[in-house]
């Protein structure tokens, strides 16, 4: 198995309880942030990116990449497909269509992970900036 | 100091009525009965609050007094064509009434929450229809409880405690003594497999296997309430269940349909079914048919994911070829603590649940057409007001993009995502803790929100804030008229 590579995965959002403590906390707090700026993968993709616990990843898909930091999930096995918690982090590079009934893609959606250990989890102003530019 | 009893959390949709505040110093000390997310909201809601109306200038946003943010906010929403109004879920019934009103008031688009979670399950229910019955029948009553593409510990933390399977209920017990041995029995695995590990570091021990690994589960054929959880992952919902099936990524419609061809004794010819083995599922189906009153309690799990409202329909078509073989009831685990009433007030005033659009001067309802991000990824609306609400964080960016880029108005407690990025911005008392209101439970249960202290000085509530809102447009309309006239 090669280390370090870039591979497909199956992106999932969804609510954690440290997510949903830290938004009613309010979404500028340290706990929110810390909570929604993570993805959880398998350990078994770990050891495929080559990468330990609290590493860096890049998350991309047709919708854009996002920098989080890569948790080891609690509760395997799942290969092949990696967690992130609601947040405007993930949101970031969910998938916009809504087949027509209104309702966006935001579980099952095709994406691809590498390691990017030098790259830093931009904070939630930055990211505002780097999304929407004019605030 | 005083204790206020039978409080109504408002988190989430399971709308928890037990709980206890103790107040001090008029603020809020100590909380019992409630999970980590209503602790949290409790106590610290008062963090991050932001107090004084603001006004963007010069690309800053700066305190202005109410009266000029509210001429302000009335001259941009009775001055654009096409304005969305979107929120409502996490605030009051009385709330949600006015905004519909200002909605009709300026021939915008109304939606709420739904459109965003459980949107495709109302489409869904308008479809097929929905056996359904309140939490306090399944307390009593039920005996398999199935949560399907949900996360109650994560999402809805007293919902298992409460409503189903640990819940002592008149005619159904509590499971907890069995959920304890089994924890303890874990722990004590998981200990064993330690201290092998540091003996023999070198030979691999077996770890906790899912129970789709090692094959049917004993537990199912247990007596007593049996928990099945059915997800794409295993949750800590899923540690605690008799049984778990780990479906692959959006094949919940094939394994739906796969359980209704089983209940009807149809043969599957295949070895498995979204990654599942038949054998398994035709373990599950059984204890569906055999049980006395069934629950599916289904998530976002279904409605997001590929096959969308229709594997809502094929879930809701499960519940209904099982009621002719026993007593099954369906309900989606609805989120936000008042997303059921705002779809009960829009259905009420408009005839349609959400995604309400007004332009024609009548509510017409096309989902797809007329809900928030459609309008937004077609770049459709030319203001917004946001209520009670994130979509800045919440949706998906292309769609909060337009959302930005339009004149933007955000009425919350707190300065979030939302607020930090609109043009104008209004202060309102928190629902349930500083108003009173009315909120209704993810079973359409009304239950009254109570106010347990006082809100900030100069602080409204949404209902206020609205109310002053809509007579500041009609006057600007007027305004606009007799200037229309004199020319």
């Amino acid at each position: 198995m090669e280390a370090n590579s870039k591979f497909k995965v199956t992106l999932l959002t969804g609510r954690t309880i440290e997510q949903g403590v830290g938004k009613e906390r309010g979404k500028a707090s340290e706990d929110y942030f810390k909570s929604v700026t993570v993805c959880y993968v398998d350990p078994v993709d770990m050891k495929r990116l080559g990468i330990r616990g609290g590493t860096n990843v890049r998350v991309s898909t047709d919708n854009g990449s996002v920098i989080l930091k890569a948790l080891k999930s609690p509760r395997g096995p799942h290969t092949g497909v990696i967690f992130i918690p609601y947040g405007v982090w993930a949101n970031a590079i969910v998938s916009t269509e809504t087949d027509s009934v209104g309702m966006p893609s935001l579980k099952g959606i095709p994406a691809e992970i590498e390691p990017a250990p030098d790259k830093a989890v931009l904070g939630l102003s930055e990211l505002l900036r780097e999304q929407f530019g004019k605030r | 100091m005083p204790i206020v009893r039978a409080v109504t959390c408002p988190v989430c949709g399971s709308l928890c009525d037990d709980i206890e505040l103790t107040i001090k110093n008029k603020r809020i000390v100590k909380v019992k009965n409630g999970c980590s997310m209503c602790e949290s909201k409790f106590l610290g809601y008062s963090g991050h609050r932001l107090l004084k109306p603001l006004i963007r200038k010069s690309g800053t946003l700066v305190e202005v007094p109410f009266k000029e943010a509210l001429v302000k906010a009335a001259e941009v929403l009775a001055e654009a064509d096409y304005p969305l109004l979107y929120g409502w879920s996490s605030t009051s019934c009385e709330a949600t009434r006015v905004g519909i009103e200002l909605a009709e008031e300026i021939g915008g688009v109304i939606d709420n929450t739904s459109t965003v979670c459980h949107g495709p399950s109302v489409l869904g229910i308008q479809d097929v229809g929905i056996p359904s019955c309140t939490l306090g029948q399944i307390r009593h009553r039920a005996d398999l409880v199935i949560y399907w593409g949900s996360n109650p510990w994560s999402a809805h933390p007293r919902h298992i405690e409460r409503y189903t399977t640990l819940s002592e209920g008149k005619f159904e017990r509590s499971e907890w003594r069995s959920y304890v041995t089994r924890t303890k029995a874990a722990t004590t695995k998981k200990k064993v497999e330690s201290a092998l590990r540091q003996v023999s570091p070198k030979k691999k021990i077996s770890v906790s296997s899912t129970p789709v690994e090692r094959g049917p589960c004993p537990a199912i054929l247990k007596a007593g309430r049996k928990l099945i959880v059915i997800d794409v992952r295993k949750t800590r919902t899923a540690e605690i269940a008799d049984y778990f099936i780990q479906v692959e990524p959006n094949k919940d419609y094939e394994l739906l349909q796969a359980f209704r061809a089983l209940i009807r004794d149809q043969e599957i010819e295949t070895d498995k079914v979204a990654g599942v083995p038949v054998e398994y599922l035709e373990e599950v189906s059984d204890a569906m048919i055999g049980c006395n009153f069934g629950v599916i309690f289904f998530g976002l799990g279904l409605t997001m994911s590929k096959g969308k409202l229709r594997n809502v329909d094929a879930a809701l078509h499960l519940a209904r070829d099982l009621n002719a073989r026993t007593k099954f009831v369906i309900m989606p685990m609805r989120g936000h603590f008042n997303v059921s009433g705002a779809d009960t007030v829009f259905l009420w005033q408009t005839g349609y649940p959400y995604a309400v659009d007004f332009s024609l001067g009548y509510p017409r309802y096309n989902p797809g057409e007329t809900s928030a991000i459609d309008v937004l990824l077609r770049k459709e609306s030319d203001a917004a007001l946001v209520i009670a609400s994130d979509p800045v964080s919440n949706f998906p960016r292309k769609a909060a993009e337009h959302l930005v880029n339009s004149p933007l108005i955000a009425i919350d407690p707190h300065m979030n995502t939302t607020s930090q990025m609109a043009d104008i911005v209004f202060p309102s008392a928190f629902v349930g803790i500083e108003v009173s209101g009315t909120a209704y439970r993810m079973d359409h249960v009304p239950l009254p929100l109570k106010k347990v202290v006082e809100p900030p000085r100069g602080v409204l509530s949404d209902e206020e804030i609205l109310r002053r809102l809509l007579l500041e447009v009609r006057k600007v309309k007027k305004r606009k008229q007799l200037r229309t006239e004199v020319k």
